[in-house]
């Protein structure tokens, strides 16, 4: 379904400035057709400032946005095919949920009210949508939400946090629900902190920390650069612990819940160190060889006291490996 | 796709019809005359320094007309400003703002409706006092002529147009306390505080006027222009009040207007 078209979303040296303090820094972001993007980025770092500039709810300090080649500084009309929410999606609690949906369609225009009850449908709200929304839980107005941002029928959907507040199975749809609006052409781009479903949906990344963008890529590419690492569990951790610092070859030890883990320079030093183990009579229960999840790069990313420059750490989205940065 | 600002403005007045405070405001409107005029009829004073008070038993069209005087002090201000003042307001408090200005409306067309749907909030209380007042008056006192300002007797039909006519004047003035109300909704962003900002501000504009040496400013304030409509009830019709309202009216009620409507396009949406 996806033809040339214009960019979604083309965001150049955004910035955002409240005083003294820097919301959004420089943040450059291409998302392009077809797109599921993941915003990430912990509490504070300005994926919601980010999300509001898109669309046109607040003023860049500088810089430019522009979705589909428009800009929603200018009119509304660069919404045309765009949808979404930011935080918790809010409604007027004195309506129901279905008024509140008619009166978005009614301010939509075309056939924007004939996808009411299809959209209740989607979002399983049928039953309720009777209710005054001011009786409505956290995650049924979160769904309301979704099922308002379906009322424009997007090639471009913007989500903010979409599952928070969802029970597990309200997660699972709305995971099903991006997966299938994006195997239908839709381009989707949601912030998020929750790893485990950025990892799952989306094939693109951008991590921000205070502000500015720490990583954009492809998550493909992300993973070859968080590189291979290794878990060990011992009854005598210590004991291991001690092996692994003097064993040649092994770097970057870190106890994690799970065990230790740690970075081998190839398996010969893995293999020397099982050995080493032996020796030292640290008995070994599990040594595999481990994926870095998204998490380690999260925080590698997100934490560690240098954020190398912004635009060092960006690459295109082809896998072009680079050294993880040491936390 | 854009369906323009008359689906705004019906959407407004469907807003305001499903909002207690909407019923409140009208409920005043109601109750107000209802409780004067069965105070009249229990008592048999009258208040005679106020400009048809005296002919209050006489006729049921003298009813409205002080009333009019009363209200204008701030019982209409008020219930004005309780719709004026929350209409944007109230999108800042449930945090809506970002929902409506994500669909396809501009967001001058939704500050167009929300205007609109005030000043027919305030044609409806103007006029539900003026017909509840006019039908209480009328069943105590009965429907008989009355004297206008200039002394000559009016005849009842002729009055109850006279009445009609300075009701219908009355929203000149109060329409502009309503647009006053606009901007302080936008400004504070809190309709409480933009409520009582809007009754503030009718009341300075009052004290204004009783300050030794700022006699000259009188016909000038807003408050002065509540009594414009007395020039119809005058023999022959004394129009410089009247006209003088209406440029008046309109230099409080434009720059309010404009001001809100610049600080609404330009404004942030941050929830804060
Ligand atoms: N209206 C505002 N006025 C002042 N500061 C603000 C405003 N909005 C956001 N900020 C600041 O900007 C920074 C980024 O906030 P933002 O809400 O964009 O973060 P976020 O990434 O969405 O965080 P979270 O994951 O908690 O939702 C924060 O430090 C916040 O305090
Ligand atoms: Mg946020």
């Amino acid at each position: 379904m996806v033809t040339a078209e214009a960019t979604p979303i083309e965001v150049r040296g955004l910035v955002k400035r409240y005083g003294d303090l820097v919301a959004v820094d420089q943040v450059d972001l291409d998302v392009e057709p077809g797109d599921v993007f993941g915003y990430l980025g912990p509490n504070g770092a300005g994926k919601t400032t980010s999300l509001r500039m898109m669309l046109g709810l607040i003023r860049p300090s500088a810089g430019s946005v522009r979705l589909f080649g428009r800009d929603p500084q200018v009119s509304v009309k660069a919404l045309e095919g765009v949808a979404g929410f930011v935080e918790a999606p809010s409604f007027y609690p004195y309506l129901s949920g279905r008024e509140n949906l008619r009166l978005f369609a009614a301010l939509d225009g075309g056939g924007a009210k004939g996808r009411i009850e299809e959209s209740l449908g989607i979002v399983g709200l049928s039953e309720r949508a009777k209710d005054r929304v001011g009786g409505y839980s956290h995650g049924m107005r979160q769904r309301l939400g979704i099922a308002a941002a379906l009322l424009r029928e997007p090639r471009l959907l913007l989500l903010d946090e979409p599952a928070t507040g969802l029970d597990p199975g309200g997660m699972r749809d709305m995971r099903d629900l991006i997966r299938e609006l994006s195997a239908s052409g839709m381009t989707v781009l949601l912030s998020s902190h929750l790893l485990a479903e950025v990892e799952e949906l989306c094939n693109r990344v951008a991590i921000v920390r205070s502000g500015r963008v720490a990583y954009q890529g492809s998550l493909a590419a992300l993973r070859a650069e968080a590189g291979e690492g290794y878990l060990l569990r011992s009854p005598d951790e210590a004991r291991a612990r001690a092996v692994l610092a003097a064993q040649p070859g092994i770097r970057d030890v870190t106890v994690t819940e799970e065990g230790t883990r740690f970075a081998a320079a190839d398996e010969a030093a893995v293999g020397a160190l099982s050995l080493a183990l032996a020796e030292a009579g640290a008995p070994i229960l599990e040594l595999t060889r481990r994926h870095a999840t998204l998490e380690d790069l999260f925080f590698s990313l997100t934490e560690g006291d240098g954020v190398g420059p912004a635009a060092e750490r960006q690459n295109g989205g082809d896998p072009a490996p680079a050294p993880v940065e040491a936390a | 796709m854009n369906p323009g600002v008359l689906t705004i403005y019906r959407w407004e007045l469907r807003k305001l019809r499903a909002q207690k405070r909407t019923y409140l405001g009208l409920g005043a409107a109601a109750l107000v005359p209802i409780i004067f005029v069965v105070a009249l009829a229990a008592r048999n004073g009258q208040p005679e320094d106020v400009a048809f008070g005296r002919y209050l038993h006489d006729t049921g069209l003298a009813v409205p007309l002080v009333l009019l005087l009363f209200g204008s002090i701030w019982m209409f201000p008020l219930i004005t400003a309780l719709v004026a003042g929350d209409i944007v307001a109230s999108e800042d408090r449930n945090d809506t703002l970002k929902g409506i200005f994500t669909r396809s409306v501009e967001r001058h067309q939704i500050f167009a409706g929300k205007a609109l749907a005030t000043f027919t909030y305030a044609i409806a209380a103007i006029a539900i006092t003026g017909a509840v007042a006019l039908v209480a008056g009328i069943l105590v006192s009965g429907f008989n002529s009355i004297v206008s300002l200039s002394g000559t007797r009016v005849s009842a039909t002729e009055g109850l147009g006279l009445v009609g006519l300075s009701l219908l004047f009355y929203l000149v003035p109060i329409l502009a306390i309503a647009s006053i109300g606009l901007l302080f909704s936008t400004v504070f962003r809190n309709s409480a505080a933009a409520i009582v900002g809007t009754l503030m501000f009718s009341l300075l504009v009052q004290l204004i006027g009783i300050l030794p040496g700022l006699g000259g400013l009188q016909p000038y304030l807003l408050s002065t222009q509540f009594n414009a409509w007395q020039g119809f009830l005058r023999s022959p019709v004394d129009w410089e009040p009247v006209l003088r309202a209406l440029w008046v009216c309109a230099l409080y009620a434009a720059p309010a207007l404009i001001a809100a409507v610049l600080v609404f396009l330009r404004r942030d949406v941050a929830g804060d």
